[in-house]
């Protein structure tokens, strides 16, 4: 279970906001965070990775404090094995696809890799350099390389936002893959209505970095006038 | 060929080799921690290190003078401790040639660094690598063309060191006279002809280095 309740200041295209969250989050759970740009569901990552910090508050993992403003903890984001997925992706020009994701390994195991380089369709990009794929082959990478870590939470900073729509619809299917491999806690920010339906468990919707719904995606969008509407012309 | 001829060139190779050798050693930390920390004054230390590309030798060859003077604390310590001097020596030159060259390593190594994005140190912290783990195996092999810029610009503005060598140096055969002062040594003599053998190898040697920088940089890697 993740328990989140913090604070930040952020700076926007609209001026400074404050990002509030307070939630908990099952595990097995495979929650999106859904909102315009600029609502915080970035910030919300990057804080749960341990890459920015909060102004105060405090975030516990399964009975282990991360963050504490009281008690002065901020466990650094390599101690909290967290699987950090960019929205450029990140792989590293100067490895082949095969070490970008035997890299993330603590220990060196190459058959994980090659169990991994299966599940994700990647066998005979192996020997390739990252700037040679495709988008949706990086995309697989990338998630291959953040499973390879064995992590406790799945961070996936719009993973699909680079693609186009049938990559999307196909790619959609490897991160639920991605999630029942690891069977941990996974949050992705989306901004896609129909992307959150097909893959969602649940949804945190932000607004000017405040939580202004949550639950199942069903519920959160169908109390809403506005976004009735656009699932009733999705067809969702 | 004359040895003192070769023995001037074999001195302006060892002084070039020597400054690249300790600037490369002490321009990676320098370089890591103007690109990516923040601290009090940082903008005092990037100004310092930038210096020599608008200050005249000169100025920096008196100072260095002065520094070194038994008579200021910096030369008695030397003098008292170690029994050196370091005023018109090849050490006292080197000294004076590394600091002259801070610059030319430290901006190509601050370059790369910064150019390479953030999101690849924060993908290697996340997968549990420490910030030296993620220098050596992310961020070195995705900045070698700024590598070999910044050793081959610091080589050659070692190569064609003139003001801070003669304050610093004097021109002292075997010992502080480089190519660039034996030039101006030569023509002073009206001995145009090794004049002229000095200026053509220190022309192809800087012409070499620059093309190979510039064969470097059209290779640069595509991040994305």
């Amino acid at each position: 279970m993740l328990k989140i309740d913090i604070q930040r200041s952020m700076l926007t295209s609209e001026g400074k906001t404050n990002l509030k969250v307070c939630t908990e989050i099952q595990s097995n759970e495979l929650l999106c965070l859904f909102g315009h740009s600029g609502a915080g569901k970035t910030t919300l990552l990057r804080i749960l990775a341990g890459l920015t910090t909060p102004d105060k508050g405090r975030i516990v993992f399964n009975d282990t404090v991360w963050y504490d403003s009281e008690k002065k903890i901020n466990v650094p984001p390599q101690r909290r094995n967290v699987g950090y997925m960019f929205q450029d992706y990140a792989l590293f020009p100067n490895m082949t696809v095969e070490k970008n994701i035997s890299f993330a390994q603590k220990e060196k195991d190459k058959e994980e890799v090659d169990k991994l380089l299966t599940l994700f369709d990647l066998g005979t990009l192996r020997n390739q350099h990252p700037p040679k794929l495709s988008g949706g082959q990086k995309q697989r990478v990338a998630l291959a390389r953040a499973l390879a870590a064995k992590p406790n939470l799945l961070l996936l900073d719009e993973p699909l936002s680079a693609l186009d729509f049938d990559m999307r619809l196909a790619l959609q299917h490897e991160i639920r893959k991605a999630h029942e491999v690891l069977n941990t806690i996974t949050l992705m920010v989306s901004h896609d209505l129909q992307e959150v339906f097909h893959l969602a468990s649940s949804v945190i919707m932000l607004r000017n970095g405040t939580v202004i719904k949550e639950g199942k995606p069903a519920d959160v969008f169908s109390q809403s006038t506005e976004w009735k509407s656009r699932m009733e012309y999705l067809g969702l | 060929m004359n040895q003192d001829f070769v023995n001037t060139l074999l001195l302006t190779g060892r002084l070039a080799s020597w400054t690249t050798v300790i600037l490369f050693i002490i321009g990676f930390p320098i370089a890591y921690l103007l690109a990516y920390k923040r601290f009090f004054l940082k903008a005092v230390v990037e100004a310092l290190i930038s210096m020599p590309l608008v200050l005249p030798p000169t100025v920096l060859g008196f100072y260095m003078l002065v520094a070194y003077s038994p008579q200021n604390a910096f030369g008695r310590f030397l003098a008292e401790h170690f029994n050196t001097r370091l005023a018109f020596s090849f050490d006292g030159v080197l000294i004076a040639s590394v600091l002259f060259s801070l610059p030319f390593m430290i901006q190509p190594l601050q370059n790369g660094l910064t150019s390479i994005p953030k999101s690849f140190r924060e993908t290697a912290y996340t997968l549990g690598k420490s910030e030296f783990t993620t220098f050596i195996r992310v961020l070195i092999p995705n900045m070698i063309p700024s590598i070999v810029t910044a050793t081959a610009m610091t080589f050659a503005h070692c190569i064609g060191e003139f003001g801070v060598v003669i304050m610093v140096g004097g021109n002292m055969p075997g010992e502080t006279r480089v190519a660039s002062i034996a030039i101006y040594d030569e023509v002073q003599a009206m001995n145009y002809q090794t004049a002229n053998q000095y200026s053509f190898i220190l022309f192809i040697i800087s012409l070499l280095i620059l093309t190979l920088i510039y064969s470097m940089n059209g290779k640069k890697k595509i991040f994305f």
